[in-house]
């Protein structure tokens, strides 16, 4: 790859607790300096940064990519592509694919595709249990040395207890991140939106807070046994964040996602039916909404992440029970998370990246997430004033089930890097 | 005539919900005239002559497609049955494309009864043909609470001001919020009644009032819609048993004759004899099950007609045959 001089941009790194106006020189695909008017070297490209936002790559550790076995929805490769749109240099791919990532082959399938797309890097996660069943324990050596970072059966709890006291102690060997889809299955009772007064005029059967809540506050306890570390995904409810915050006071190793369709919207949205609407957990009350929102600002909820969930439309164009759970999400997370956190004054920029870089990598141990010299040249540039419309027709994901549609929202990846070379951008 | 205009409903009968005071009564009392057509020796009206209807059942319903068929053939519609088994839904054609494929045959109207709460829009939204909600999921079944609350008029009068407590497994009821709804807009007071593992969340928001036990809610009420316990509920878990659900919920003879007022015992029907009801109230002085069962068709006749354009004030010489 050719040098790189990132020149005149805001970098925003905080790692580093920096927060100035610098260049940024990427040299052999990691990151060589950051300082004021650096030399570029012979042959370097030049790019004029000013006005922008310069920040290590962001990460997204919950998406679904899809592949292997369910293409057309997203596949390996479209589904890096849109990471890198939407201003991702990494993404964690959950395993619940066809079959399951549940065997050191499946890991190294998706390592080999996500090299192959030569877009955001793609970071297989294991399976918990063979075949998601919830029994028997994967072959966590394997899957770690096949590549895993993470073992996950997200898309389906953990339902036995004893089974997940043995991930957590068993996982401690590699110092492995269990990452959590906390439902109980006997509570949410085939539910498809969250319980209460709208889900009752619709008739619909609703998913309590307390299916969540149970979960949650099992899992941190059994974290706090074994001292394993756990990773509890798309939090959306209040007393979750709250349980989550006094187990970290207790000293339990816990990181924690935020979505942003949970700190966005709440179960209003699903008004007459609308399937794009729906995932799981489901989108709840205001109160909830507005809980993760704070547990997203004082970094109870340290990680933001998309579960990024293509759908064909043909499936969610059903009646709402039929259709199955989920939004993508990997083009619009930077604006939502700007529009709704940054622009409203609740959170800075720095704390933003931090969100949304940062703590991401630092939760699944992941390269990156700082551009202290000699990391990975991961770097995304962001446009902080330009305003746009949502148009899923434009997504470069295969999918379009999002509820964003015609939203107007602020702030744009402009340029992604990884490993210095542009692979989303003007250039690329 | 059958598409989308200015028709006094609108182009579709989703639920009751959906509709003001003003409408309701409109349908109650369009329903009077039509009435009359079922007591003939010929039971026929040619309102609807040259209009096709679909009757696509997804959920099994005897009663409730025979009720349309007749009043879509007492006035002269040519009607088509659809029903789950056979159908290409079975060979999984999408609800969509069984909507299109409706369409693209011209169908006038189609009366749609599926599983999932939601469908009727979800038709509605996609073709041109009037839709009428027979019931979805656990949603409304607006032709059921137009009938009861045309039954609750006919012996007791104007509906502002009574008390009506719809008793049973309400959580699973598209017809208990059809009733609620309905009810509420004409002025009436209504509660609900029945274990708390089958209410609905935040039915109180509603603007119900909940009763925990079958003894107060009658000494509350001018009248009672006791709605069907569905078998599989105790497997299910929601209740212990069948005899303790009839010891604890059930309408039996000795608890309606201490009611300090006459009360009224509809049931939309099907009946769990010795269930819900005990089949000396259901066959007893207090029952009209089967007055809601000949209101019926006559309510149905009414939307029908008012689906097709035909004006409320028209109905009256529409029974004739001589109306649009």
């Amino acid at each position: 790859m050719r040098p790189v001089v990132i020149r005149g941009g805001r970098v925003v790194d905080p790692s580093q607790k920096m927060d100035a106006v610098l260049d940024v020189h990427l040299h052999d695909g990691v990151v060589a300096a950051v300082g004021e008017r650096l030399d570029a070297p012979e042959g370097a490209e030049e790019l004029d940064a000013s006005g922008l936002v310069v920040a290590p790559g962001l990460v997204d550790v919950h998406v679904h990519l899809r592949e292997p076995g369910q293409e057309h929805k997203e596949t390996i490769a479209s589904g890096a592509r849109a990471a890198a749109a939407g201003g991702f240099t990494a993404v964690v791919a959950m395993p619940n694919t066809d079959p399951p990532i549940d065997n050191p082959g499946t890991v190294g399938f998706v390592v080999a595709e996500g090299r192959r797309a030569g877009a955001a890097r793609v970071y297989p996660s294991g399976c918990i249990t063979v075949g998601q069943a919830g029994e028997q324990l994967t072959e966590f050596g394997e899957l770690v040395a096949a590549g895993a970072v993470c073992v996950t059966d997200d898309g389906r709890p953990v339902m036995s207890a004893a089974v997940m006291r043995m991930a957590l102690e068993y996982a401690l060997a590699f110092d492995l991140p269990v990452a959590v889809h906390e439902e109980d299955l006997t509570l949410s009772r085939g539910g498809s939106m969250n319980e209460g007064l709208i889900a009752t005029r619709l008739g619909l059967t609703g998913i309590p807070n307390a299916a969540e809540d149970v979960m949650i506050a099992r899992d941190l306890m059994l974290a706090e046994l074994t001292g394993g570390r756990l990773h509890v995904q798309h939090v959306s409810t209040r007393l979750g964040v709250e349980m989550i915050r006094v187990a970290r006071s207790r000293g339990v190793r816990v990181s924690a996602e935020g979505t942003p369709h949970h700190f966005t919207l709440t179960d209003a949205a699903v008004d007459s039916y609308r399937t794009d609407a729906k995932m799981n957990p489901p989108l709840r009350s205001e109160a909830d909404r507005d809980a993760v929102r704070r547990g997203v600002a004082d970094g109870t909820l340290d990680v933001i992440a998309t579960d990024h969930a293509p759908h064909h439309y043909d499936e969610k164009e059903q009646a709402f029970d039929d259709a199955p759970n989920g939004i993508v999400g990997l083009e619009t997370a930077l604006g939502l998370a700007y529009t709704e956190l940054v622009a409203t004054g609740l959170i800075d920029l720095p704390t933003l990246v931090e969100r949304m870089s940062c703590a991401p990598a630092r939760a699944l141990s992941l390269p990156g997430g700082t551009l202290r010299p000699g990391s990975p040249a991961d770097v995304t540039l962001i446009d902080t004033r330009e305003e746009w419309t949502v148009d899923p027709a434009r997504f470069v994901s295969l999918s379009r089930n999002t509820p964003f549609g015609g939203r107007r929202l602020r702030g744009r990846a402009v340029r992604t890097l990884v490993g210095g070379i542009t692979v989303w951008g003007p250039t690329a | 005539m059958a598409h989308a205009n200015a028709a006094f409903l609108g182009k579709d009968l989703l639920g009751l919900e959906d509709l003001t005071a003003e409408q309701i009564t409109a349908i109650l009392d369009t329903a009077e005239p039509f009435k009359e057509v079922s007591e003939r020796p010929v039971k026929k009206v040619p309102v609807l002559r040259g209009k096709t209807i679909v009757n696509a059942f997804f959920e099994n319903s005897t009663r409730t497609r025979i009720s349309f068929e007749f009043a879509e053939k007492r006035m002269a519609a040519d009607t088509v049955n659809i029903s789950s088994s056979g159908s290409s839904v079975q060979k999984g054609e999408t609800l969509v494309d069984t909507a299109r494929n409706l369409e693209a045959m011209r169908i006038d109207m189609v009366v749609i009864r599926h599983g999932s709460s939601g469908s009727a829009r979800f038709l509605a939204e996609r073709i041109q043909s009037n839709v009428i909600n027979a019931g979805d999921g656990k949603h409304e079944h607006p032709t059921q609470g137009l009938l009861d609350l045309l039954t609750i008029r006919d012996h007791r009068g104007p509906i502002a001001g009574l008390r009506v407590c719809i008793v049973g497994d309400v959580l699973h009821s598209r017809v208990a919020r059809s009733n609620i709804h309905g009810l509420r807009k004409l002025g009436a007071e209504v509660a609900v009644c029945g274990p708390q593992t089958l209410m609905p969340p935040a039915i109180g928001e509603l603007g119900v009032t909940v009763f925990k036990r079958i003894e107060e809610a009658i000494e509350w009420a001018d009248v009672l819609n006791v709605l069907r316990l569905q078998l599989e509920r105790m497997k299910s878990g929601f209740i212990p048993s069948l005899r303790e659900y009839n010891r604890v919920f059930g309408v039996t003879r000795a608890r309606v004759e201490r009611a300090p007022r006459d009360l009224l015992v509809l049931h939309p029907g099907p009946m769990n004899r010795g269930v819900e009801i005990d089949s000396d109230v259901a066959d007893g002085p207090h029952s009209v099950i089967l007055q809601q069962v000949t209101n019926g068709v006559a309510v149905r006749m009414a939307v029908l007609y008012l689906l097709a354009g035909g004006a409320p004030e028209q109905a009256e010489a529409a029974k004739t045959g001589g109306g649009e």
